[in-house]
C-alpha cells in the first residue's frame, strides 16, 4: 500500500483527551468527532485538515485514556496515516485494531512544513518519502501478526477469520 | 531474549496461552479471565461485537459491564448509550452489569466486589483497568474493538512487556500517601518513562503500603506509560481478598534471576506529599513548590482516590473545619459499599458540615463529563488522574493532582497547602 498526503506537525505526549475532548465522547460517529479533532490544542486544526492528509506526532503519540474514539476521529476527519516517533501503547493497538494506518519514524520530522509539505508512504517497504525535496525517511515495518491483522481489515476481520476456523 | 527466572507478569502472560515460558517483546494471544467495559467503551464494541454474527458471548460471567463514566446520565445523548449496554447485558444475560444505585467507579468496584485475585488476565476498555495489579493480577487497558473481540472469544492478543522494577526504601511520611508515591515516581520517569513496560512496585515501603494504597500506585502505572503496574501478592493482599474472592486462586512472584530491563531505588522517608502541576502527570513538585496557588475548585474521588481510606485521610483533616468560601469542594465515595462504610464512620459527616458537596459514585468531573466542569480560567486541585489540557472542563482551565490530605487542607485554606499547615 502507498500513499501520499500533505502533512499536519503535533509535539510529543499528545494525549487522547487533546485528539478528541471527553465532553464529545456521547457518540462515536467518526465524522461527528471529526468536527472536534485535536479542538482543544488547535481550535481551527478540524477546518483544515482535509482527506488524505498526514499526522505527524512525535513521542509517545495517544498517551492517557483508552478511548478508541481518538483513533475513529482522524479516521473520520479522512486522515490516511499518522506518523509519530512512537505511539502510546493502546493507541498503536487501537488504531491497529480499526485499520487506521500508523508507522513508527525514529526520523526528525519536525522540519516538515504543516500543510504545505507533501509525502509518499510505502507501508510495505516502510519508506518515507518527501515529495518535493526527494528526501528519504525509514520507518519500522510491522511485525507479521500485526501485519495479518491489517490485512484482514482490522480485529474485526481478524477475528471472523478465526470464528470461521 | 532471556534464559533466566520470569516476572510474576510473563508467568500469568505464559500461564495463560499455553507456553511454559514467554519473553519480553513476544506476541501472543492469551486467555482473559475478565473483559470490561463502560459506557462510553461498551457502546463501540457492542457495535463491533454485532458484526462478528455469534448468538451469544464467549463466557456470561466473565464480562463486566459498569455504566460510570456520564451516568447518572447526563443528557440524552448519555442516557441512550447507558441503554445501549442494560439492553446488550439483558439480551446475553451478562451476569455482571452495575446499574446506578449499585455500581461504583469500575476499577474501585472490580477488587470491591471479589472479581479480581492474583493470577488472573483482565482487559478493559479503559486505561485504568491495569489497578489491578495492586492484587497481583495482570491487568490492563485497551481499546473497545479489543474489547469486542474479548467478549466474542474470550482472547486478547499481548506483546509481552519487558518490566521494570521501582523498589521504594524507608518509612512513609504522615500525610504521604500511594498517590504520592506514584506521582513522585512520574515525576522522576516522565509521561513515557514506562512506556509498553510493565511496573514492579516492591521494597519496604510498599510492603507496609495498605491495599487502597497499592491500588492507588498501579491505577497510575499507565500516566507513565506502563501497560501495568503490580504488586506481588503478600499479607495485605490476602487479607484484602479474604471473605470476597469465592474461587480458589494461585499466587505467581517474580523468580529471583527474573530479568528486568531497569531497576530504580527510592527512599521515601523524606518524601514531601506531591503536586503534578497542569498539563501533564509527570509535571510533579513538591507540594511547597505549589504553596500559595489559589484554587477555584477540589475534587476528592474517582477510581484513583475515591477509596475509603482516601475518603478517611481527608475527612480527618477537614473535621470541624469549613471549605474555604471561594472554593467548591466535591466529594466522590467510588462506589456504593464506600459512601455506605463512609457514612457509617461519620467521613461524610465531616464533609457535609465542612461546606463540602457529596456525591453518588461517577467518574464525572475526573474526565469532564460531569458533576464538577471547569469554566475558562478556573483552576482545580483533583485527587483523580490526568490534568491535560481541557481535562476537566474548558480549555483553558488547569487541573492540578494530588492525594487526598493536600486536597482537604487545600479546600480549608483556598490555596494548595501542605496538610500540617491546616490546624
Amino acid at each position: 500500500m502507498k500513499l501520499e498526503g500533505k502533512v499536519w506537525s503535533f509535539g510529543d505526549n499528545i494525549d487522547t483527551d487533546a485528539i478528541i475532548a471527553a465532553r464529545y465522547l456521547s457518540t462515536s460517529d467518526p465524522v461527528k468527532l471529526a468536527e472536534h479533532l485535536m479542538e482543544d490544542i488547535r481550535p481551527d486544526f478540524p477546518g483544515l485538515v482535509e482527506k488524505g492528509d498526514i499526522l505527524i506526532g512525535g513521542q509517545n503519540f495517544g498517551c492517557g485514556s483508552s478511548r478508541e474514539h481518538a483513533p475513529l476521529a482522524i479516521k473520520g476527519a479522512g486522515v490516511s496515516c499518522v506518523i509519530a516517533r512512537s505511539f502510546a501503547r493502546i493507541f498503536y493497538r487501537n488504531a491497529i485494531n480499526i485499520g487506521l494506518p500508523i508507522l513508527e519514524c525514529s526520523d526528525d520530522l519536525s522540519h516538515l512544513q504543516p500543510g504545505q509539505d507533501r509525502l509518499q508512504v510505502d507501508f510495505e517497504e516502510g519508506i518515507i518519502t518527501h515529495l518535493e525535496t526527494g528526501d528519504i525517511y525509514k520507518a519500522a515495518p510491522f511485525p507479521p501478526f500485526m501485519q495479518e491483522i491489517i490485512n484482514l481489515g482490522g480485529l474485526v476481520g481478524y477475528v471472523k477469520n478465526r470464528i470461521k476456523g | 531474549m532471556n534464559n533466566g527466572g520470569s516476572t510474576m507478569v510473563e508467568k500469568i502472560l505464559a500461564a495463560n496461552s499455553g507456553k511454559s515460558k514467554v519473553n519480553p517483546g513476544e506476541l501472543i494471544n492469551a486467555r482473559v479471565d475478565l473483559a470490561l467495559g463502560n459506557d462510553i467503551t461498551a457502546p463501540v464494541a457492542i457495535k463491533e461485537f454485532e458484526r462478528f454474527g455469534l448468538d451469544e458471548v464467549f463466557d456470561r460471567d466473565k464480562i463486566v459491564l459498569v455504566p460510570d463514566h456520564f451516568t447518572p446520565n447526563k443528557d440524552i445523548a448519555s442516557a441512550e448509550q447507558a441503554r445501549d449496554v442494560r439492553d446488550f447485558a439483558k439480551k446475553y444475560n451478562i451476569k455482571h452489569y452495575y446499574e446506578i444505585g449499585r455500581m461504583g467507579v469500575e476499577h474501585a468496584l472490580l477488587p470491591e466486589q471479589g472479581l479480581i485475585h492474583p493470577g488472573m488476565i483482565i482487559i478493559g476498555a479503559d486505561s485504568h483497568t491495569c489497578t489491578y495489579g495492586a492484587l497481583g493480577a495482570f491487568s490492563t487497558g485497551v481499546g473497545s474493538t479489543d474489547l469486542a473481540a474479548a467478549i466474542a472469544i474470550g482472547e486478547a492478543w499481548f506483546k509481552v512487556p519487558a518490566t521494570i522494577r521501582f523498589e521504594y526504601s524507608g518509612t512513609i511520611p504522615p500525610f504521604v500517601s500511594g498517590k504520592d508515591l506514584i506521582l513522585y515516581t512520574i515525576g522522576q520517569i516522565g509521561v513515557e518513562g514506562a512506556r509498553y513496560r510493565a511496573m514492579e512496585f516492591t521494597g519496604e515501603a510498599i510492603d507496609k503500603l495498605s491495599m487502597d494504597g497499592r491500588l492507588t500506585m498501579a491505577n497510575m502505572a499507565v500516566e507513565a506509560g506502563g501497560k501495568c503496574g503490580y504488586v506481588q501478592p503478600d499479607q495485605t493482599t490476602f487479607q484484602y481478598l479474604d471473605g470476597r474472592v469465592k474461587n480458589d486462586y494461585t499466587s505467581v512472584y517474580s523468580d529471583e534471576d527474573a530479568y528486568y530491563e531497569k531497576v530504580y531505588q527510592f527512599d521515601v522517608s523524606s518524601l514531601e506529599p506531591q503536586i503534578a502541576f497542569p498539563p501533564s502527570p509527570d509535571n510533579v513538585y513538591p507540594v511547597s513548590a505549589a504553596a500559595g496557588t489559589t484554587i477555584d475548585q477540589v475534587v476528592i474521588g474517582s477510581c484513583t482516590n475515591g477509596r475509603i481510606e482516601d475518603l478517611r485521610a481527608a475527612a480527618s483533616v477537614i473535621k470541624g473545619k469549613k471549605v474555604h468560601p471561594g472554593v467548591r469542594l466535591l466529594v466522590i465515595p467510588a462506589t456504593q459499599l464506600i459512601y455506605r462504610q463512609a457514612l457509617e464512620e461519620g467521613v461524610l459527616a465531616a464533609f457535609i458540615d465542612a461546606e463540602a458537596a457529596v456525591s453518588t459514585p461517577t467518574c464525572g468531573p475526573c474526565l469532564g463529563g460531569h458533576m464538577g466542569i471547569l469554566a475558562r480560567g478556573e483552576k482545580a486541585l483533583a485527587t483523580t488522574n490526568r490534568n491535560f489540557v481541557g481535562r476537566m472542563g474548558h480549555p483553558e482551565s488547569e487541573v492540578y493532582l494530588c492525594g487526598p490530605a493536600v486536597a482537604a487542607a487545600s479546600a480549608v485554606a483556598g490555596e494548595i497547602v501542605h496538610p500540617e499547615e491546616v490546624k
